[in-house]
């Protein structure tokens, strides 16, 4: 499932400043939530990791250790020691453990350059995480928080469904 | 048959067992197990917890100390036995005969499995490994056919288990070097074949190129599906022609066979995967279960599913139908 252009293209127009800032905030309680998230990225904590959502306008780069992220208006030329590049759906999912990078690599739904023992590292440890965003970030919403359980459930449930049926379309053509 | 299912994290352990998996093998996050990844594998402390979560459910741990012990430094695969033994691992698998030989002596209860890494693959090497060290199991390598497992059955003295889905090692397991040549880091040794240390993706055109060390692993045009950058299943210029030297990119799969295998003597079904995410070894795992639970005639529908999670999108039965090309 790719996010339709329609609603990517007002990123175009906030200001990144408080795309940044929100994301921090959300970063911020996930990382509460789960306080070992990057024990097992070991001597790879303090690595500069871009995640590039391919359907929308934005780069992020993560600096586990120092729980710092920052979000970059594409064209961009990315520093970073290892690069993600994925639909933004795949990312969340690969970021909940719901879906199986290799399994995205094998099928070019996801592409990763760089330094690859950083990148399967940070796999790992959020594979290892047991994150749920829908309810890691549900709390963000304060009193709202039962309605965005419910609206982040169902979105999350129907990108899952989408992948599957893909994958199943795959396997009935190979 | 047992079904043998990977974790490579507590994560993905709770999701083998909750999935059905009779037995789940793991290992230590250190070189001691043939899947020494960064980020992977179990602290002391993990261990201990999924032990007890598995006891819980009635499912079995297996230890794998599945490499071979470098000498001056054997205390780390010592250590490695000796709290997999205290923590209560229900079997410890293991490839080095000194290691074998250690823990046969030390932990005579102790239930031990052969390694596929030790490659034991006939009669007298297995029956050997029974004798001299008490193995009560031998994982056979995926280089043998159907009718040489049936064969080995009727001549050994300890049940056999043989891997059935995932990552297909294609040469005489525990005994391939090119790993090794490539980067100075081998399965065998160090706990990874085609080290991510050395491993480079990058895009020409709409070429993804994979690169092991100084070597071109693969050009996939865009569209393809890809595998890992591993030499067995590189794409290589031979003479005139360009292609798969010794293998594609492919994945085993021989759910086709269960009969065939229960037929020759097969207590245990493997499956491969310990580096895999939690959502493979959930969808596998479940998938398997309800293949072995399911008539004979229903089970490729149910395991069609899979091909999608396989390496280059593919499947084949290696070894265990063996034809010549
Ligand atoms: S190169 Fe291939 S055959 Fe050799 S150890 Fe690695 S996966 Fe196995």
């Amino acid at each position: 499932m790719l996010i339709p252009p329609i609603l990517s293209a007002p990123l175009h127009m906030i200001p990144i400043p408080l795309i940044e800032r929100i994301c921090r905030l959300m970063f911020g309680r996930i990382a509460k939530a789960h306080p070992g998230l990057f024990e097992r990225l070991d001597e790879h904590r303090e690595k500069r990791f871009a995640f590039l959502p391919t359907d929308l306008p934005l780069a992020f780069v993560v600096v586990p250790g120092r729980e710092e992220i920052s979000v970059l208006r594409k064209p961009v030329d990315i520093e970073a020691d290892a690069v993600t590049e994925a639909p933004l759906f795949l990312l969340l999912a690969l970021m909940e453990g719901r879906c199986d990078a290799d399994a995205l690599f094998f099928s070019r739904d996801l592409s990763v350059t760089g330094d690859m023992e950083a990148m399967l590292a940070m796999r790992n440890a959020l594979d290892a995480s047991n994150i749920d965003l829908q309810k890691d970030l549900a709390k963000l919403a304060g009193p709202l928080a039962p309605v965005a359980r419910r609206v982040i459930g169902e979105i999350r449930d129907r990108a899952l469904k989408d992948q599957m049926r893909t994958a199943g379309e795959a396997t009935a053509w190979n | 048959m047992e079904l043998i299912c990977p974790a490579g994290t507590p994560a993905a352990f709770h999701e083998a067992v909750d999935a059905g998996a009779d037995a789940v093998y793991c290992g230590f996050r250190d070189e001691t197990n043939a899947r020494n990844f960064p980020g992977l594998n179990f602290s002391r402390e993990e261990l201990r917890e999924a032990i007890a979560y598995a006891k819980r459910k009635g499912t079995q741990t297996f230890v794998a100390l599945n490499t071979f012990m470098r000498a001056g430094a054997e205390e780390i695969w010592y250590k490695g036995a000796a709290d997999a033994v205290a923590l209560g691992a229900d079997a410890l698998i293991l490839a080095d005969f000194g290691l074998m030989a250690h823990v046969a002596e030390k932990y005579p209860q102790q239930r031990l499995h052969v390694s596929v890494q030790a490659s034991a693959s006939n009669p007298d090497a297995i029956n050997f490994l029974v004798d001299a060290f008490n193995a009560q199991r031998v994982v056979l390598p995926r280089t043998l056919t159907i009718a040489d497992i049936a064969r080995i059955g009727k001549n050994i003295r300890c049940e056999m288990e043989v891997f059935v889905f995932g990552g297909l090692c294609v040469m005489a397991e525990g005994r391939c070097s090119l790993s090794s040549y490539a980067t100075g880091k081998s399965p065998n040794m160090n706990g990874v074949c085609s080290p991510a240390s050395h491993v480079r993706y990058r895009k020409d055109g709409g070429e993804l190129v994979s690169e092991l060390g100084e070597f071109t692993i693969n050009r996939f045009p865009a569209g393809e599906a890809a595998g890992y950058p591993t030499l067995c299943k590189g794409r290589f210029d031979i003479a005139d022609s360009n292609g798969y030297a010794f293998e594609d990119p492919v994945s085993l799969d021989v759910m086709g066979e269960l009969e065939a295998l229960k037929a020759a003597g097969v207590k245990a079904l493997k499956i491969e995967g310990r580096q895999r995410g939690k959502a493979y070894v959930a969808e596998v795992v479940s998938t398997m279960k309800a293949a072995l639970n399911s008539a004979p005639d229903r089970r490729a529908p149910l395991l069609a599913r899979l091909r999608t999670m396989s390496e280059g999108q593919k499947t084949t039965s290696g070894a265990y139908e063996k034809r010549w090309r």
